[in-house]
């Protein structure tokens, strides 16, 4: 199988290969469109801050690109806010793959929030084998809105969309690569999606 | 909910574990790599590598096990130790550690936290203070706790969180080494004081500490080493408890 990881620059991105690698499975890193395009599946990851990555995104015309593939999609914390319609992260305007908008969680909680929370209203196959309130690591400042393309909810200072998924694209909020067990789940599901 | 952490520590020289470790039979025990492995799978939420080679050798040595860590791991970490740099960081997040600690290279030139949370976010930026309290003063020290500094606990761990520091990990250095529990009234005060999560370091004995700590001293996190090293404390017992005492975590 042919998975390819999204390299425009951003985060660390080493980490997901090497989830994938304890799976048997060789990703690859490309900012290529053409090997994007050509891939089986496709990860967009994403750490640091959104105006910043978008303008990455840009320079390189995967902006462009990514809402138009059509093999299943998986983004991953950044990379599923980038997915959104928009962020209030530097006044972003995102994707628009998903209609949630990005919020910043008040400082009524720590932020960032930090560390294991539970996922519930599992809507998905990516979730197959996953239970409800199983443990997923996160590490964010900003959430996508409950909607109904949530397709996982957690909850810190409110309900919010810890997953998404609209036709062949996912986002997921947490790092399954740094989840233990549970995450590596997800990456299989992924897998066969 | 979000859960409390547990977070065991492991000094690194060379490449090496310093601190002999036993909680379980393993065929090398001063590998971090493999002890990192065995602690993620007994349960631990995140682990911390505190780098203390004093030599450019030993630092290199670092890299291929940050590199080896993520490779093998599937938890999150953290590395600190002789980090004063923005290109320290970028090749330690190349490597694929989590998050990095600064120290002594935030009190010296306190623009680096600034510099490396624009950079980086401030989800891998942790500021390690070591504190320590003289008549009923909490005074930060630098260099491993060897020099005082003039500045105060709360002040500094303000200052770095306005900076962009995304957690603050804070080792009482009166209750460090003394298993005699945790410095929770500093840490409320700390949790009082800033909007950022805390990991509470120095002084876990008991089981109960570790309860103390997040009941009253407000903790985020819990970071211990001897007590995980030495067998004293199952992760998994410890967290069996800490759920039965109402209190949130990953099991």
């Amino acid at each position: 199988m042919n998975i390819v990881i999204v390299d425009y620059g951003t985060g660390n991105i080493k980490s997901i290969q090497f989830a994938f690698k304890r799976l048997g499975v060789e990703a690859i890193l490309s900012s290529n469109p053409e090997i994007i395009k050509a891939a089986d599946k496709v990860i967009f990851p994403g750490v640091g801050e959104a105006s910043s990555a978008m303008k990455m995104l840009k320079k390189s015309g995967l902006d462009k690109l990514i809402p138009t593939l059509e093999q299943p999609v998986l983004g991953i914390c950044l990379g599923m806010q980038l997915m959104c319609n928009y962020t209030e992260e530097g006044n972003t305007k995102g994707l628009g793959i998903f209609k949630a908008n990005v919020k910043r969680f008040s400082n009524a909680v720590k932020v960032p929030q930090m560390g294991w929370n539970t996922i519930k209203n599992l809507k998905s196959d990516l979730f197959k084998g996953i239970h409800e309130s199983d443990y997923m690591y996160l590490v964010h400042s900003y959430y996508a809105e409950n909607c109904d393309e949530a397709i996982a909810t957690s909850d810190y200072e409110m309900q919010y969309a810890s997953a998404l998924a609209k036709d062949n694209f996912y986002g997921v909020q947490f790092h399954p690569e740094k989840s233990s067990i549970v995450g590596e789940q997800l990456l299989k599901n992924f897998l066969k999606l | 909910m979000l859960t409390k952490r547990i977070v065991p520590c492991l000094d690194i020289k060379n490449g090496r574990t310093v601190k002999g470790v036993n909680f379980v039979d393993l065929r090398d025990a001063g590998d971090p790599v493999v002890l990192a492995k065995q602690y993620a799978e007994l349960g631990a939420d995140e682990l911390v590598f505190l780098d203390i080679s004093a030599t450019l050798e030993g630092r290199k040595t670092m890299h291929d096990m940050v590199l080896k860590v993520a490779e093998q791991v599937n938890i999150p970490f953290t590395v600190g130790g002789g980090i004063s740099s923005v290109e320290d960081v970028d090749d330690l997040l190349h490597c694929g550690a989590d998050k990095v600690s600064i120290n002594s290279s935030a009190i010296k030139r306190p623009e680096l936290v600034n510099e490396l949370s624009n950079k980086f976010g401030s989800q891998c930026v942790v500021v390690a203070i070591d504190a320590k309290q003289i008549d009923n003063k909490w005074i930060v020290h630098l260099a491993g706790g060897t020099i005082p500094t003039e500045l105060n606990l709360f002040d500094w761990a303000k200052e770095v969180e306005q900076r962009g520091a995304g957690e603050i990990l804070f080792t009482s250095m009166n209750n460090d080494g003394t298993k005699a529990g945790f410095a929770n009234d500093a840490l409320v005060k700390l949790a009082n004081t800033v909007n950022i999560p805390i990991i509470a370091s120095g002084g876990a004995g008991t089981v109960q500490h570790f309860v103390d700590t997040f009941k009253i001293g407000k903790a985020d996190a819990a970071l211990a080493a001897s007590v995980f090293h030495f067998g004293e404390i199952e992760i998994l017992e410890l967290k069996k408890e800490l759920r039965k005492q109402n209190i949130e975590v990953r099991l």
